[in-house]
């Protein structure tokens, strides 16, 4: 098995692209990521994507921004894991590359969402949950949120306010990034005054529907200084699946598959959580900040707040997360969010994150699927 | 360039407000639909009674209007209707206010529909129709009882009211125009079928895209080719389907809160369609002075904005009293609660 590297980046900002389709998306993004790679060809195209058949109408997705990017007929296809695609089809792409299958490969994570009222989306968003057994009794992915983060805050004795600097962190963080939703900054007075959508969780806990693209091309390590200068290396790509239905759980406020997925990367990379110099977690919810945390092993149970309280969570504190935003502020354009993760990931070790420059030798990027069921962690290392 | 003018300088010769007499409080609607969690956006909103329709209002604000231009009604040579709630698809609600008012035979009457710039189109070519001479008066209206859907976001807004204006020769106008403008693109950010009693709208798309996206370009597109800034103007009027989407596109146009207040009417009556930025005009020329400078710029879905600028003149001070004022109308007031609004709005099925 070969190692494998990035040697290009790209990304559309997140925003409503009102004027762009998926189409649209899909094609800058990867174009952008061929430019930054100094390649106009590659090998084959994995597209991370979940909803575009549900709000697009448009399935065989692959293949279509294959073709309107210019590299019609190479090897494409669409991996979906909810709004773990994007990791998902990194981990084909690096998986493709480091078998020896395929050579150069451009990986992108796109979703459009504001193309349909809020009431559609909410209703496709809740597809990644057990539609038999969980949406069928009418839960939606917020309340199962909701849930969560209520048995949290009585588990653990918190308040609803011990979240909100996860939200403030996000935006502060999301001002300095251009490819950012969001460019203004929240405070703890305005996310403990946020609007209810399903109690305990508010407005500012939650991340917004938006419209994005990102994309990164991968080649064998030993070629990687043909392309780039700074090439970033994949260091550990690791999935794992839980029960879909958060009943199913034996303990639902423990992520087991964030766990695993997080255990097995650190295996591969042979470092431990103290290793890592930042973590773009997947911040769809304050709750899932707070039990990403704890799964991946930077704070024991019910501790996961706080990192936050303490400030450990900022770019100069102990563990940086959403460096450049996360799913909070840069916005969680589901399917292309975990590509997100990567893109910002190798900004930081590229030494290219600008204000938000984090001092870093090792990143980390967990994306999450649904409420757990599929958790996706890959940690990159920059060469020094 | 692309701003009008027409060549005979025509303004406006009178104008009439019409607001229906009964409110709904917005929280009234909080309290039915989320027991009263929801921020309500407005205060009020104005509901038409039993016998009230867009054209009992129509003529209630055209004879308001024929009373400050004090002109005789056959005089006028066009009464035209924008509403997209005019009580008949076919048969114009126009020949009903134009008899009623006494300016038929000799008259064009018709309706006309841009969701709520259906109004100021018909002030757009009343400017038309005075300004090449085929007629001394015209007088454009826009009235509407809007539908709003029950447990919709704009259930809190969609309200009754209406107002006409009279366009007339510069020499006979409380206020001559300067120029006008039109500003559209295919934008289906809010629409209804033919066969649908409620109106379907696109949530987030309606902000950017269309309200602020066509409201800034007509007015910049305006007050450039006339070579104005906002500084320029004592009032500006635009469209208010709510509170903060006026205040906004105000403050990125460079207005202050005091130029758009007085015409800033959607908390007290809601947003009554076709009739709300005319309604703003009304307000504001109920306390004009000679001199001031108005800027009128209304947004209708589908989409579209027509902005226009007018100066008073002399002759509003002795206009402005002979009809009630707008404020009259609103402070004619009374209160009723979701049960009533439910059963004039007949949103109840009795068969």
């Amino acid at each position: 098995m070969r190692q494998v590297s990035i040697i290009g980046i790209g990304q559309t900002r997140v925003n409503e692209h009102w004027e762009k389709s998926i189409r649209d998306l899909g094609v800058e993004a990867v174009l952008a990521a061929l430019r930054d790679a100094g390649t106009d060809s590659v090998d084959a195209l994995y597209l991370g994507n979940m909803l575009s058949g549900e709000l697009s109408g448009q399935e065989h997705t692959a293949a279509l921004i294959a073709d309107h990017a210019g590299l019609g007929g190479v090897e494409a296809l669409k991996v979906e894991a909810a709004c773990a695609a994007g990791a998902a089809a990194l981990r084909v792409g690096y998986m493709a590359v480091a078998s020896g299958v395929i050579d150069l490969a451009v990986v992108c994570g796109v979703e459009k969402m504001t193309d349909r009222l809020s009431e559609e989306v909410t209703a496709a968003l809740a597809f990644a949950a057990d539609a038999e057994y969980e949406v069928a009794q009418g839960i939606s992915f917020v309340s199962l949120n909701a849930l969560l983060m209520r048995r949290y805050m009585h588990e653990y004795g918190v308040e609803r306010s011990a979240f909100a600097n996860f939200a403030v962190n996000a935006h502060r963080n999301a001002m300095n990034n251009p490819y950012a939703m969001f460019h203004m900054p929240i405070t703890e007075e305005a996310f403990n005054k946020s609007r209810m959508i399903a109690e305990p969780v508010g407005l500012l806990d939650s991340a917004p529907i938006c419209d994005g693209a990102a994309a990164v091309v991968l080649c064998p390590r030993s070629e990687a200084r043909e392309f780039n200068e700074r090439p970033v290396h994949i260091l550990a790509s690791a999935v794992a699946t839980d029960r879909l239905a958060v009943h199913d759980r034996s303990d639902p406020l423990f992520l087991r598959a964030a766990y695993e997925s997080a255990q097995k990367a650190y295996e591969q990379a042979r470092v431990g959580p103290g290793d890592i110099d930042l973590f773009e977690l997947h911040d769809a919810f304050t709750i899932m900040s707070a039990l990403s945390l704890e799964a991946a092993g930077f704070a024991a149970r019910g501790q996961g707040v706080r990192l936050a309280q303490e400030g450990e969570i900022a770019l100069q504190g102990g563990i940086p997360i959403c460096t450049m935003g996360g799913l909070k502020g840069r916005g969680h354009p589901v399917g292309a969010t975990g590509i997100y993760q990567i893109v910002e990931v190798v900004q930081q070790l590229r030494g290219e994150a600008g204000e938000n420059q984090v001092d870093c030798r090792l990143g980390m990027a967990q994306n999450i699927g649904g409420s757990g069921a599929t958790v996706i962690t890959h940690i990159l290392e920059a060469l020094s | 360039m692309s701003i009008m003018k027409p060549s005979r300088e025509v303004g406006i010769a009178g104008y009439g407000a019409y607001v229906p007499r009964y409110r709904l409080p917005a929280a009234e609607v909080a309290r039915v639909w989320t027991e009263g969690e929801t921020e309500p956006p407005i205060k009020e909103k104005a509901v038409a009674g039993l016998d009230e329709d867009a054209t009992t209002m129509a003529i209630e604000a055209a004879r308001n209007a024929l009373q400050r231009a004090g002109i005789a009604s056959q005089l006028l040579r066009a009464v035209w209707v924008g509403s997209e709630s005019k009580p008949y698809a076919v048969k114009p609600t126009a020949t009903i206010v134009a008899e009623a008012i006494g300016a038929t035979p000799s008259v064009e009457a018709a309706d006309w529909e841009f969701a709520c710039k259906a109004g100021t189109e018909t002030m757009q070519a009343a400017i038309a129709l005075v300004g090449s001479r085929m007629a001394d008066y015209a007088m454009g209206i826009g009235t509407d009882t809007a539908q709003g859907r029950p447990n919709d976001d704009l259930e809190y807004t969609a309200a009754a009211g209406g107002a006409a204006f009279i366009i007339g020769p510069k020499e006979d106008s409380l206020a001559y125009l300067e120029g006008s403008y039109s500003f559209v693109s295919d934008t289906p950010d809010f629409y209804r079928r033919a066969d649908q009693h409620y109106p379907q709208h696109g949530g987030r798309f309606t902000g950017e895209p269309a309200y602020y996206h066509h409201i800034s370009n007509a007015a910049r597109h305006l007050m450039s080719e006339l070579g104005h800034t906002a500084r320029d103007y004592t009032h500006a009027v635009f469209h208010q389907p709510n509170v903060k989407f006026p205040m906004r596109v105000a403050q990125e146009l460079g207005f202050s809160r005091e130029q758009v207040e007085v015409g800033l009417l959607v908390d007290v009556i809601g947003n009554p369609y076709a009739g709300s930025s005319m309604l703003g005009l009304t307000a504001v020329l109920d306390v004009a002075k000679p001199g001031d400078c108005l800027l009128l710029v209304s947004f209708g879905s589908g989409a579209g904005s027509d902005a226009f600028s007018f100066v008073v003149t002399n002759l509003v001070v002795e206009r402005q009293t002979k009809a009630p004022a707008t404020r009259d109308y609103i402070a004619r007031r009374r209160e009723i609660d979701y049960a009533l609004y439910v059963r004039y709005r007949q949103k109840l099925l009795v068969d």
